[in-house]
């Protein structure tokens, strides 16, 4: 097609010139973040010379540091999970802060059905049920899991959709339910020996793969469909959402019990990966999605963002995170750091969305 | 069948004790253009509001092609055939041209799938194009966000939306507030060729000349009420702003008001 066929009323119009996509920008800020820790690891004095990116000792077969690598993504992978449904919930313009303790929960009640009877020819001592529950087909926790998430989601969806209560609220009410069956489910004792076939979930690299292959899937919902585009509609002007005969309700409700049912699924990869579920799982997490979507581009206020952008935030994250580790900052000055950052990013798009406005 | 389209008998609507309209009888006959004239605040977007369901009336009657009709939602109506450009133009500011002409009626592949069936881009935009074409509207970008167009960009997305859609009665509230004189001229257009095809339209305007130019009759609203129903053949400009300022009142609206 000619590049001015988008134009009517023989008004010209040359595609090259169109803006380029906020995700070009964010790309970039990651380079930059990776080079501005590399110049400091060697301007630092007791970084005696290493390389943040490189591998400069002859570690690996590969000129990469390969450990550090593979830290940032397994890291980034299991919050990114998160990332993707909470992308979609604030591009609807609404917020949810239950994810990081409905892993929690999550890990609890799934890891109850994928227990092994046996550990090492004993009787498993974490069991949390009878019999009937040793040895499950991995299917059959991974379905509790998805379950639990949809009700936890329908239910945030509901209030948020039919009694109105602002999203803030309702998701932090659930934050504290979630927490709550955390701890109640075996009164705080930890969950472990699950079945191989639990293990294999997120053994190795498997939370890389399914983080990419989540974003995939969610990527072309966003983009190709009709729940991708409603949801953006909802978030960028509601009433006209609503008066355009979009059932606002209900898909707000659906756009919490997605969100949802992802964070149940990053309870079952993270559970799996550590072999063990534990109350307290999953701390900071709806935080740190939070931030990833906000970095990558998505707009607190709705209706702006994309995945594409959410899995570079979760990028930026995981780079800012292990750089930090990288240069030696304390633990508590990391927290201090990252709490900075996602205000700068907030900053930044709204300063972002003023000049976009005033440009028109 | 009759050839009325839409009637409304003593049709009220309360917020709490504003009186914003009062015992409004109106009849359009099929293929008929009537304008709605009268100062801010007079009601007529709250009239148009209770006929196109977007609020619940207080009382009276709203028949439209011959059935008493409830609508609960601007959905129902526009199911109904009766298609609307809001004063508040209902469009999404973060979506293009195409998204915003086809939001709530999307085209789509893979119906099976349910929610997340696949939209289908192109025959959208081809179709936009071509709404776009009919109405005249110029937009250098369809695919440019509707935050980035002018104001008067805007209305026109929302008014080639309507007209781009077949429908038993139009409806545009003030759809040439925003507009410069040739994007007047075109929205003008629009309308005469929805004469032309004889499809009956209400149209809400402050602009004398365009009225006096387009439609065959007019209703003066004033605080709530009707005031006047005038044949554009047997009224003129001055007569028109009488009955709107209150120095005259229509003889069968005596007392009225
Ligand atoms: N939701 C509401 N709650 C309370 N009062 C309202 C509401 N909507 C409208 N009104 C009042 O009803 C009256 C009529 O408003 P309406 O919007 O119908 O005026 P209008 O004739 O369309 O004026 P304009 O030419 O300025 O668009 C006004 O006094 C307005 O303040
Ligand atoms: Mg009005």
């Amino acid at each position: 097609m000619a590049d001015t066929s988008h134009g009517t009323g023989g008004l010209p119009f040359d595609e090259k010139k169109r803006s380029i996509p906020g995700e070009v920008n964010i790309f970039f800020a990651l380079i930059l973040i990776v080079v501005i820790f590399e110049v400091l690891g060697q301007v630092l004095p007791y970084m005696d010379n290493q390389s943040f990116l490189f591998d400069t000792r002859d570690r690996f077969d590969s000129i990469f540091n390969e450990a550090r690598l593979r830290i940032i993504i397994l890291q980034v992978s299991i919050i990114g999970i998160i990332a993707l449904g909470v992308t979609q919930v604030i591009i609807s313009g609404g917020i949810d802060l239950s994810s990081g303790p409905l892993v929690g929960a999550t890990a609890m009640i799934v890891m109850s059905f994928a227990q092994t009877e046996f550990v090492n020819g004993n009787p498993n001592p974490k069991a949390v049920f009878g019999e009937w529950a040793f040895d499950l087909p991995v299917l059959i926790p991974v379905l509790v899991g998805l379950a639990f998430g949809a009700f936890i989601g329908a239910i945030n969806g509901s209030l948020i959709a039919y009694t109105r209560i602002p999203p803030f609220i309702a998701t932090l009410g659930m934050f504290l339910i979630c927490r709550g069956i955390a701890q109640a489910w075996t009164r705080g004792k930890p969950v472990s020996f699950p079945t191989e076939g639990y293990a294999a979930l997120g053994k190795g690299m498997m939370p890389v793969f399914w983080f990419i292959g989540l974003a995939f899937v969610l990527h072309i919902i966003m983009r190709y469909t009709i729940h991708g585009k409603h949801t953006y509609a909802v978030g960028s002007n509601e009433d006209a959402a609503r008066m355009s005969g979009i059932n606002v309700q209900r898909h707000k409700v659906r756009v919490y019990m997605i969100a949802s049912m992802l964070a149940a699924f990053a309870a079952v990869i993270l559970s799996s990966k550590n072999l063990t579920a534990q109350s307290g799982m999953g701390i900071f997490y709806e935080l740190y999605a939070i931030a990833m979507a906000v970095i990558g581009g998505v707009s607190l206020t709705g209706g702006r963002g994309s995945i594409i952008g959410t899995v570079l935030g979760a990028m930026v994250f995981g780079v800012i995170q292990s750089g930090f580790t990288y240069v030696k900052l304390d633990a508590f000055f990391q927290l201090m750091a990252m709490g900075a950052i996602i205000i700068s990013a907030v900053v930044l798009d709204k300063y972002r969305q003023e000049r976009a406005a005033t440009r028109s | 069948m009759s050839d009325i389209i839409l009637e409304t008998k003593g049709l009220t609507k309360h917020y709490g004790g504003v009186h914003a309209l009062n015992d409004a009888d109106f009849v359009l006959q099929k293929g008929e253009h009537v304008a709605i004239m009268g100062d801010n605040g007079a009601g007529k977007s709250t009239f148009v509001r209770q006929i196109t369901g977007v609020e619940q009336r207080t009382s009276g009657e709203v028949i439209f092609d011959g059935q008493p009709v409830h609508f609960s939602g601007p959905i129902d109506a526009r199911e109904a055939g009766i298609e609307t450009v809001f004063q508040t133009l209902a469009l999404a500011d973060h979506l293009d041209v195409p998204d915003n002409l086809f939001l709530g009626r999307e085209k789509t592949k893979f119906d099976w799938l349910g929610p997340f069936r696949f939209l289908d881009y192109k025959a959208m935009r081809k179709d936009t194009m071509g709404a776009l074409e009919k109405t005249g509207v110029k937009i250098p970008n369809i695919r440019n966000t509707i935050e980035r167009m002018s104001g008067g960009q805007r209305q026109c997305v929302a008014i080639a939306r309507t007209a781009s859609f077949a429908s038993k009665l139009t409806i545009m509230d003030e759809p040439t507030a925003a507009l410069g004189v040739q994007e007047t001229a075109q929205v003008e257009n629009i309308i005469r060729s929805l004469k032309e095809q004889g499809e009956p339209l209400i149209l809400i305007s402050h602009n004398m000349r365009q009225v006096m130019d387009l439609v065959d009759r007019i209703i003066v609203f004033r605080r709530g009420r009707i005031v006047a129903n005038l044949r554009k053949e047997e009224t003129d400009g001055q007569d028109v702003v009488a009955y709107i300022t209150g120095a005259k009142t229509g003889a069968e609206y005596e007392g009225a008001a």
